[in-house]
């Protein structure tokens, strides 16, 4: 999995010490987004064709296909479920969320 | 270096070449259509080397010199009343994102009604902008502070934008010579520019303009004010090394003239200090205690040199070519809070004059000393007065 | 020109992490196009979504350069990150600005129509979602006929925006520009070619894609992509391009697909009569007659 990663951030201590001009390195992602779901996709790799829809249509980028199977990153997945919804061979199925945190 | 007899437009677009713009975003108003018509001939004629957008408001104006400053090139607009405020939400905007944009700004009233003529409502309503704002009192002026101004701005300690203001018409369109440097000799005080934090390249990428909520906006504000305050020291050693360079000094952020032993003080901005430099020197030979402050930055207002200039001064007349509608002058407000708090005890009159280029003639001066002379008397007098008004109140 | 699917599509993403909407349809077109646009872009973006969800200190989204721009202006501030890259000699880079319908067709299109009128070296994204989302979902100058927005309500005596889309598509080919296209998040591998031929422009390109909003749209967050396809299917919205002075039809449907199923999945269409959706039917019959007799089909 090679998406983008999270970056350390420690604020600054002091009032001098904030960005000069309202500005923040670019590539920096603090926070994650895992929190929002209702339910999380998951992938059948045995039904998956590997036809790379859902890497092209996830609106946010979570599906990464740098590795021999498609894999999810769940700290960013919305759980919108628009990859599921497009894939062809329905090899994606729309998992509770809660079922995942016991 | 060269003499031309050139009106303070003419200044204004010589001092701007010599300053190398790499961009130059401005929309036409009287009365600044000179400077950009000026810098069009320049860039034309291959003297100046600048990428001229022919930009179709104000708005966009100040918004591609934000987009020129956001990658690190040097950026210049003009403008004037009417166009500065259609710009205004773009100052507040490039001065918290920290761009060294100079703005060249011919002071001129605002409508409603309609006027074209010279007074200082326009940059008055940007005191609070985050710009740093000069007001020049002669071409020579003019044309020195357009280098001045991105050396300050361009200043890590400052990086701020920063406004110069002609008074309109009677600065912008009057003419008298003035000594145009020789470019080598800017190019060797003004280096190019060399943004490292508040840009975006190649090499680091950032993003700018960014969003900082309730939990982390204060910051950056606090920041940007203590830093524009700080920038008072790089405003005067710009100034004294200028003076070094090319042999003109301009004292500062503020000039006095026979303050030590004066009893009243008359504090102008602009144009306006070269007539009360005449009358002043007319009191001075009768022998009447008179000085003159010459208020050059209103922002950042430089408060410890003009209360220690007026520590001792009885009576103070602010000169305003504006008003702050259901109160009083701006800058008498702002000298106001000053002198409350470095705890001195004047008296104060405020004096409007100008206003929709009113002409503020010697004998308005000589009204002006008169009545801060007789307040030094004892004589209870209006603190705010309007000049050379038509009729009766 | 490489055609661009997802097999060829590079894995990286230049855009990741935003705080968008789950299913939005804006964050697909944005990401997408910064994957073709690559590193070397530097994005404008205007006060809306996009800019909303991607710059919250400390957290960015973009890993390439962006920049926040004033409202009005992403025309203006494209233009002059072009303009001050070119003075400093950087090259092979893209100017990009990403606006939504409202930064673009309303208090955008001043800014734009000038960066058109000088030739300035930029690529213009209007991302269309067809109201201003950002600040609760109000009618702008390209929200539909009949469409319910918080400033334009369905009731008793109203069936919503009472006014048609402003036609983007055509003012913006007027200035002959050199490159203009509409788009679609449900036909993405025209979305990408348009993409890439706009990368290959010398001077202004414009491309105005269709991106639903299910928060907006009352439209439930998987259907995103299946919606703007069937928006054009049922030929309320087309796939053009304007180059070299002329119009081209990409997609000219032999059969519409009936504007009754498009509408029926949206809660902002919820409250249309039959005479609301003929109404819909006939301006757009009288938009594609007036497409198919003038344009290259």
């Amino acid at each position: 999995m090679n998406k983008p990663k999270m970056k350390a951030f420690t604020e600054p201590t002091t009032v001098r010490d904030y960005p000069m001009g309202a500005t923040c390195p670019s590539d920096h992602i603090t926070s994650i987004n895992a929190g929002w779901r209702t339910y999380r996709p998951v992938i059948d790799q045995v039904k998956c064709v590997n036809c790379m829809r859902c890497f092209l249509v996830c609106p946010d980028g979570v599906i990464d296909k740098s590795g021999e199977q498609l894999e999810i990153d769940y700290d960013f997945c919305k759980g919108c479920g628009v990859c599921a919804y497009e894939c062809k061979v329905k090899a994606i199925a729309m998992v509770k969320e809660a079922d995942f945190h016991v | 270096m060269s003499r031309k007899f050139i009106s303070g437009n003419d200044a204004v677009a010589e001092g701007v070449r010599l300053a190398r713009p790499h961009v130059i975003s401005a929309y036409p108003i009287t009365p600044q259509t000179i400077v950009v018509e000026r810098l069009s001939d320049f860039c034309e004629d291959g003297s100046l080397n600048a990428i001229y957008m022919h930009v179709e408001s104000e708005h966009s104006a100040l918004a591609a010199a934000m987009g020129v400053s956001s990658v690190g090139a040097r950026a210049f607009t003009a403008t004037s009343s009417q166009g500065l405020l259609y710009m205004a939400e773009n100052l507040p905007y490039a001065s918290g994102a920290r761009m060294p944009i100079v703005m060249m700004n011919a002071n001129r009233a605002l409508a409603t009604p309609w006027n074209i003529y010279g007074d200082q409502m326009d940059s008055m309503f940007m005191l609070n902008s985050g710009w740093i704002q000069v007001y020049v009192e002669d071409a020579q002026e003019a044309l020195d502070m357009m280098i001045q101004s991105y050396k300050i701005a361009e200043d890590p300690k400052v990086l701020t934008p920063f406004m110069v203001n002609l008074d309109g018409f009677v600065l912008t369109h009057t003419y008298e010579v003035v000594e145009i440097p020789e470019q080598d000799k800017v190019d060797a005080y003004l280096p190019p520019l060399k943004l490292t934090e508040n840009v975006m390249t190649l090499e680091k990428p950032m993003s700018l303009c960014i969003t900082a909520g309730n939990n982390y906006n204060m910051e950056f504000k606090i920041k940007q004010n203590e830093e524009m305050i700080e920038s008072i020291d790089v405003i005067k050693s710009v100034d004294a090394s200028f003076a070094e360079a090319f042999g003109r000094k301009y004292h500062g952020l503020l000039e006095t003239i026979n303050c030590e032993d004066a009893e009243v003080v008359l504090i102008t901005t602009g144009s306006i200090t070269g007539t009360s430099r005449m009358i002043l020197k007319e009191l001075r030979a009768q022998g009447k205690k008179v000085g003159l402050l010459k208020l050059r930055y209103l922002r950042p207002f430089p408060t410890e040199a003009l209360t220690e200039a007026l520590k001792h001064i009885k009576v103070i007349g602010v000169v305003d070519k504006n008003i702050s509608f259901g109160y009083e002058g701006t800058i008498f407000t702002n000298v106001n809070s000053a002198i409350l708090q470095a705890g001195l005890t004047p008296k104060v009159h405020n004096f409007i004059c100008g206003l929709g280029g009113r002409d503020v003639t010697k004998d308005n001066i000589r009204e002006m000393y008169e009545a801060m002379l007789s307040t030094a008397e004892g004589n209870a007098g209006e603190i705010i007065q309007y000049m050379n008004v038509r009729c009766a109140l | 020109m490489v055609k661009l699917n997802g097999k060829n599509l590079t894995n990286d993403e230049l855009f990741y992490g935003h705080k968008a909407c789950g299913g939005c349809g804006e964050s697909l077109a944005v990401r997408l196009a910064m994957k073709i646009l690559g590193e070397r872009t530097f994005a404008s973006l205007p006060a809306g979504c996009m800019s909303a969800v991607s710059f919250i200190y400390p957290n960015m989204a973009f890993k390439t350069n962006a920049i926040i721009t004033p409202f009005a202006s992403t025309g203006a501030v494209a233009a002059g990150v072009a303009a001050g890259l070119k003075a400093l000699g950087i090259e092979n880079t893209h100017s990009v600005g990403f606006a939504g319908d409202g930064g673009t067709a309303d208090i955008g299109l001043q800014a734009l129509s000038g960066a058109i009128d000088r030739g300035d070296n930029i690529i213009y994204f209007c991302n269309d979602n067809e109201a201003y989302m950002n600040t609760g979902i109000q009618k702008s100058g390209l929200t539909p006929f009949g469409t319910k927005t918080t400033t334009s309500p369905a009731g008793k005596n109203l069936p919503g925006s009472v006014t048609m889309k402003k036609n983007m598509f055509e003012i913006v080919a007027a200035h002959d520009i050199a490159y203009a296209a509409t788009a679609s998040v449900g036909y993405l591998e025209d979305f990408m070619m348009k993409v890439q031929k706009a990368k290959e422009v010398k001077g202004t390109s414009y491309i105005h894609i269709l991106a639903p909003c299910p928060t907006g749209w009352g439209t439930a967050t998987e259907i995103t992509i299946a919606l703007a396809k069937e928006a054009v299917d049922c030929g309320l919205w087309y796939l053009a391009e304007y180059e070299n002075g002329a119009f081209k039809l990409n997609k000219n449907p032999k059969e519409f697909s009936p504007i009754e199923n498009y509408v029926k999945q949206q809660g902002r269409f919820k409250h249309l009569k039959e005479e609301d959706i003929k109404t819909l039917e006939a301006h757009r019959d009288y938009k594609w007659h007036k497409m198919r007799q003038n344009w290259q089909v």
